[in-house]
């Protein structure tokens, strides 16, 4: 489009002394401002503010803001500090243990008058007679001892927590000994607090039916060397509060309240960063190419027409894989650049269209006609009324960016580890998510609740900063 | 008219080869290549395999042939599948992940119309409450999460009806597609109702429907012949790229409901650094994705008298 | 308003059309139901490398011998056979057929190893067939494949001739790439062969019928099988391929299918609430971490290799981290199942547990740091796969370097064949590796740490050790090759040019009324083959 010729200026002195030309007399009580004249965002805001829902959800996202950035200032809790004996904790405040010594150095039990692998018998292999323990269980190890069968070539323990009801509900097999003269089994596999049923089975070649079974209750206790971690002056036998985990622990004992909180750095990081790149990126080509008009503008609108024709997700995953990320790199960067690589256009072409539309309109006609210069017309005027839009897209797109990190992190191309993501934390949670629900849950609602308070900020929004809604009463 | 398709068709073309040359540039920046196995193998046999595929040509001559197969509509052989086409992979999957999408969108399209006209005539009551309750979890959940929910919480429906309402997973029967284009579709539902409401609220107050109900007619006409075919306009507009994302965007629920659509085969394929169904994938989606927006707009200019195409907005 | 009402009891009835279609009855009995995690590539034996494809092939097709029960070698096509140190002769039985009736001839044999070694073929596989004579050479395009050593002397004698001494070349005849081909359908197929469930024929107790790629599988018995008598199920049938954990878990609650072959870790408190009957079983695979001997890197300096390995805690990685009962901790290079001269191998050859000794992993750090001169040590790049469970023992390992040896550890997080690329490039300084044996002979582990072995990553070499190798493999005679293997073994867990983390266990359920299931650690898993219901399952 050409510019509109300048229209000669007026020359102020030129007018008529008619009496109909004169000055009519000032009324002015008619026209003072009753109340205190709004710019275009106090209105806004003032609106927003009377729209109860995206109030509480600019609450919400200040919230998330501050727990990010000031949460770890209060839980000083290193989100990859692993604690092995307390993984997967569900959500607990002070819990006390006992403070227990390492077990002493394990014998095992064999009795050298029995036969070690004798013939498979005829009949089924019986169930041992006894069984005990070799001595006192703690979460550390649980010894177990039993009555030798005859024909038994090995024995194999079964571990649940619950009490069996009969054949196969045994539970988990955790050990075999190979031999019907070894008598006993140390179990240290990934105790923890709790009542378990140990049940001891005869085998040779073939499985016996049924085993006898033991209750064991092992109460909450912490090793003397993990204790001394802790503090230095722990002794055997006393009581010692454990470190709180309110939102429990996750798969390598680590607490889930500062792994979320480092996971909001992530997922908030991307979420926000990444739109305002790329609606920076697109508001300026668009803008640029709206103003410019011809053939920039053709060129320009030609490529993102090409790059809004790839298929979203199949180059997200491609970039992602493509950039990649050297060792102990959190693939943060590839994915950020992904993402603005193949988001820019949609801003782009908004802001490309607000220009060509408000170009023509009468206002910047007339600031045109003042004599404004181009940079004048687009940072004062351009801009700034492009600006509305362009906010409400950009925080429609922040939901779209956390769902597209939590979906690559739980296709596993998402952030590396150990760097937390809600969306990798939903990843590994979702597998445990019957046994450990909260694993699961807690960075679910965190996903959910930020979407969903960006959804409703960006309604809010809209109806606020919509000119045809600006308030009239 | 003529001109105005041939121009769209051209560029459409222009398109795929964009499509197709990035994704050839970005495949082949990333270190490793498909045929690397787990079990590393010795030089010679290597350079057997890279014979057979081609692979000791320098990359321009690659492209070169690449581009001439496409061209050709052939778009190779798999590297894992070794004695399968990607065409062949194509066309047996793609119907499936093509169904599946479908299906989803028609449940997110008749969901979200019924349930938005709903939450439209009951606004501020309980039915509306409920419902965009439902809305904002189906908005702000990840799919991912209803997909892996949906099905637990199916299991557990089988086993306490104690027979099978419907399956768990797998693929063949309408059964099968059900519960899976259900959670395909939720999100767009969720959308598409939240759409409709809005639509539907705002032209309630409308001349047109006010002078609909000073003639008299009957409250069921004036929703159905006035209101609700005008709110549904914006649903309909925003239909194209809701399918094109719901076809692409299965992988997760593809996974977990064991269906054989299209989206696992492009995730395994990056994984595995399949060159050709890699290309065969992107270059295919990207096209059916180019074609059917044309497709949409000729449509629309012949139905919609005030869209006349040929002229350039 | 009446409309609203109809419009809810449209919502209803909807809801209620989407809940019902109620679906048949349970899969009948005699056929057994099975989930894949991923469809086999394709079914061509010459060129199958994979579990699924050796799975499948396992069950329709038989090769000169089969794997029994414990593993060892029974009868298959072949009835009888004479071995030595120069060759072997394997008398075929009469009654074997193909699914089409024709009888498996030792041509069919012929026809199938000279395609394995065929440049052409470009098969990954070719080197297991190294042992016959001239094979290498033929697959290097030296010699044409009419070399090969392998002659049908007539229909029913196939005489094989080695190209030196192999203890264990019995064992590999029941291995998929020494599977039969028959060269008449091979040639009509062309490149399609064995792509369809239509493109093969097959010798084994069962037949292929049926293959929906991506969606499921189903083999029926095998009527021309030599010994179908001895089969029971009626099918095979596999209607579900997903690599989701859960997914899998979901349709064996559901009773659609009988046979769970692996949980995950995270399934078995569910399977425990369920009251399942779990088993254990050791695929026979060693996890090791591999070091980068190459020019350059830290991770050359003995000590700080030492270091590492003093530092590590096998008891407490399984438990916590592995999570999988019946896993082993891994004490040397040769696994704890795998037999020496008479008995397990391990037990010949006894190693001591691994007991974690801060104090000496510290001093040993020092120590390093005085060698490689320098005041702290550089950080360690950990390479590792994209799986959950890789990142979750990278993860591990990072805290256990960092609060015991002050080492930090990059993790380097790739996609397989990425994670393959650098493998082979060295770009690493430790890689988590595995290894699944080919063979059930000590010899599969003990080559690994060979200079001329492409799956050395790390490019470990030690001249002693190559010799030791070698030296095992110039004879067939047991106690000097165990010897050898052993000594080998000592010197590369001196040298520390590999840390064995575990040995890898699966735990895995079954229908109750299942019975005759046969897990291998080497050859088809699981196998089917000898399976059969019981009494009326679910």
């Amino acid at each position: 489009m050409e510019m509109t010729p300048a229209l000669p200026r007026m020359h102020e002195r030129e007018v008529g002394t008619h009496p109909d030309f004169l000055p009519a007399g000032r009324r002015t009580a008619a026209q003072v401002i009753s109340r205190p004249s709004l710019t275009y965002w106090e209105d806004a805001w003032l609106r927003l503010k009377r729209n109860r829902q995206a109030l509480a959800s600019l609450g919400i996202v200040s919230a998330l803001l501050l727990l990010t950035l000031v949460g770890p200032l209060f839980w000083r809790v290193d989100p990859a500090a692993q604690e092995l004996n307390r993984i997967s904790e569900s959500p607990s405040f002070g819990v006390r243990a006992r403070v227990i010594e390492e077990p002493g150095t394990y014998e095992e039990l064999t009795r050298s008058d029995w036969p070690e692998s004798p013939a498979a018998p005829e009949r089924a292999l019986e169930i041992p007679r006894a069984i005990g323990l070799l001595d006192e269980p703690s979460i550390l190890a649980v010894r177990l001892r039993w009555e030798p069968v005859e024909g038994a070539a090995g024995y194999v323990i079964y571990r649940s927590d619950r009490a069996p009801e009969g054949a196969g509900s045994y539970g988990v097999p955790v050990g075999e000994v190979l031999g019907g003269n070894r008598l006993s089994y140390e179990d240290r596999f990934n105790l923890s607090p709790g009542e378990y049923y140990y049940t001891i089975v005869a085998k040779n070649g073939m499985e016996a039916d049924r085993g006898i079974t033991r209750k064991v209750v092992l109460e909450p206790g912490i090793s003397l060397a993990d204790a001394q971690l802790l503090r230095a002056d722990a002794r055997v036998g006393e009581i010692l509060s454990l470190p709180s985990h309110p939102l429990g622990t996750d798969y390598l004992g680590r607490d889930l309240l500062a792994r979320l909180m480092a996971g909001a750095r992530i997922s908030l990081f991307i979420g926000i960063l990444a739109p305002l790149l790329w609606t920076f990126t697109g508001v300026l080509l668009g803008g640029f190419a709206g103003y410019a008009g011809g053939r920039v503008d053709g060129v320009l609108m030609r490529v993102t027409d090409l790059v809004m024709a790839l298929p979203f997700l199949l180059f997200m995953i491609l970039f992602k894989v493509v950039l990649g990320g050297g060792p102990g790199e959190s693939g943060i960067v590839p994915m950020l650049l992904s993402m603005v690589v193949l988001s820019w256009t949609g801003p782009a072409r908004l802001a490309r269209g607000q220009v060509l539309q408000l170009r023509e309109s009468e206002f910047i006609q007339a600031s045109r006609l003042l004599g404004a210069s181009p940079a004048w017309l687009l940072f004062r005027h351009l801009l700034p009324n492009t600006l509305g839009v362009i906010l409400v897209s950009l925080t429609f797109s922040i939901p779209s960016a956390i769902f597209t990190e939590a979906f690559l992190s739980f296709i596993g191309m998402g952030v590396v580890p150990p760097t937390p993501s809600w969306g990798s934390m939903c990843n590994d949670g979702i597998q445990r998510f019957l046994t450990y629900p909260h694993e699961f849950l807690f960075p679910a609602v965190f996903i959910s609740v930020t979407v969903l308070a960006f959804n409703l900020l960006g309604d809010g929004l809209r109806d606020a900063l919509d000119p045809k809604m600006r308030s009239v009463s | 008219m003529a001109s105005y398709i041939l121009k769209r068709v051209l560029w459409g073309l222009l398109t795929v080869y964009f499509i197709a040359t990035a994704t050839f540039v970005a495949m082949h920046s990333v270190p490793g290549d498909p045929i690397m196995g787990a079990k590393a193998m010795s030089p010679e046999i290597r350079a057997n395999l890279e014979r057979r595929y081609g692979l000791d040509q320098p990359l321009g001559v690659q492209y070169g042939i690449f581009l001439a197969n496409m061209a050709r509509g052939d778009f190779g052989i798999s590297y894992t599948q070794q004695n399968r086409s990607v065409n062949d992979i194509i066309r047996e999957h793609f119907p499936v992940s093509a169904l599946l999408g479908i299906l989803a969108v028609v449940v997110a399209t008749a969901g979200g119309i019924l349930f938005g006209s709903i939450t439209a005539l009951y606004r501020n009551k309980r039915p509306d409450r409920l419902i965009m309750l439902g809305v904002i979890l189906g908005i702000s959940v990840p799919g991912f999460v209803f997909a892996a929910l949906g099905q637990f919480g199916l299991t557990e429906l089988n086993a306490l009806s104690g027979r099978e309402v419907l399956p768990v997973g797998g693929w063949g029967t309408f059964s099968h597609m059900v519960l899976p284009a259900l959670v395909l579709g939720l999100g767009t539902m969720a959308f598409f109702t939240r759409l409709m409401r809005s639509s539907l609220l705002e032209i309630v107050s409308q001349d047109f429907v006010r002078t609909a109900r000073a003639k008299g007619l009957s409250p069921v006409r004036i929703f159905f012949s006035h209101q609700l075919r005008n709110a549904i306009l914006p649903v309909i507009t925003i239909l194209g790229p809701a399918i094109a994302t719901i076809t692409t965007g299965g992988f997760v629920v593809e996974s977990v409901f064991a269906i054989p659509g299209l989206g696992r085969y492009f995730v395994q394929a990056v994984q595995q650094l399949d060159y050709t169904v890699i290309m065969g994938l992107t270059v295919f989606y990207g096209a059916f994705l180019v074609f059917m927006v044309i497709a949409v707009d000729i449509v629309y200019g012949l139905v919609d008298p005030r869209i006349s195409l040929g002229k350039e907005t | 308003m009446k409309m609203r009402d109809r419009l809810l009891r449209v919502a209803a009835f909807t809801l209620g059309l989407l809940l019902a279609g109620a679906q048949g009855a349970f899969a009948a009995k005699n056929v057994l139901t099975y989930a894949l995690s991923t469809e086999p590539p394709q079914l061509n034996s010459t060129k199958a490398t994979d579990t699924e494809s050796f799975f499948i092939l396992g069950h329709i097709m038989e090769g000169l011998t089969r794997n029994g029960r414990d593993g060892e070698t029974l009868p298959g096509v072949a009835e009888k056979w004479e071995i030595s140190d120069r060759g072997a002769t394997f008398h075929l039985r009469a009654n074997a057929r193909w699914s089409d009736g024709k009888p498996v001839t030792a041509r069919d044999f012929v026809f199938a190893w000279r395609t394995a070694v065929d440049p052409k073929n470009a098969s990954e596989y070719a080197f297991i067939l190294y042992p016959v004579r001239n094979a290498e050479k033929i697959n290097k395009g030296q010699l044409p494949v009419t070399e090969l050593g392998v002659t049908a002397v007539d229909e029913r004698t196939l005489k094989v001739v080695f190209e030196k001494p192999c203890g264990y070349f019995l064992g590999l005849t029941s291995f998929g790439t020494f599977m039969p081909v028959r060269e008449d359908v091979y040639k009509a197929k062309g490149e399609r062969y064995a792509a369809e469930a239509a493109d093969l024929v097959s010798n084994g107790p069962f037949k292929l019928t049926s293959w929906v790629h991506g969606a499921s599988l189903r083999m029926d018995r095998n009527p021309h099988y030599w010994n179908s008598a001895q089969i029971s199920l009626e099918a095979i049938d596999i209607p579900y391929i997903t690599p989701d954990n859960s997914a899998r878990f979901n349709f064996f609650k559901a009773g659609k299918v009988d046979i769970l072959a692996g949980l995950g870790k995270d399934d078995l408190p569910k399977a425990q609430s369920e009251r399942m009957k779990m088993r254990n079983f050791s695929d026979g695979t060693l996890l090791f971490l591999e070091f980068n001997f190459r020019e350059g890197r830290v991770t050359r300096n003995k000590k700080l290799r030492q270091a590492i390995a003093a530092v590590f805690n096998p008891q407490e990685y399984i438990s916590r981290v592995v999570g999988i009962p019946g896993t082993k901790p891994g004490r040397g290079l040769i696994p704890a199942w795998l037999r020496g001269k008479k008995d397990l191998f391990r037990k010949e050859y006894p190693i001591a547990d691994r007991r974690p000794d801060l104090a000496r992993a510290r001093a040993l750090v020092a120590e390093a740091r005085k060698e490689l001169g320098v005041a702290q040590l550089p950080p360690l790049v950990w390479l590792t796969g994209d799986t959950p469970t890789a990142a979750k023992e990278a993860e591990y390992f990072q805290s256990v370097f960092k609060n015991a040896l002050g080492i930090d550890l990059r993790i380097d997080k790739q996609i397989f064949k990425q994670r393959l690329a650098k493998m082979s490039t060295g770009d690493f300084d430790i890689v988590a590796a595995g290894w699944g044996p080919d063979y059930a002979d000590p010899m599969t582990f003990a080559e690994l740490f060979t200079s001329w072995n492409e799956n050395n990553r790390g490019k470990y070499v030690s001249a002693e050790y190559d010799r030791l190798i070698r030296a095992a493999q110039a004879t067939s005679d047991a106690g000097a090759r165990m010897d050898a293997m052993a000594q080998a073994e000592r010197l590369a867990l001196e040298d520390v040019a590999l840390l064995p983390t575990y040995e890898r266990a699966v735990v895995f359920v079954m229908n109750d009324s299942l019975d005759g299931v046969i897990r291998h650690a080497v050859g088809p898993d699981p196998d089917f083959t000898r399976a059969r219901f019981v009494s009326n399952g679910r």
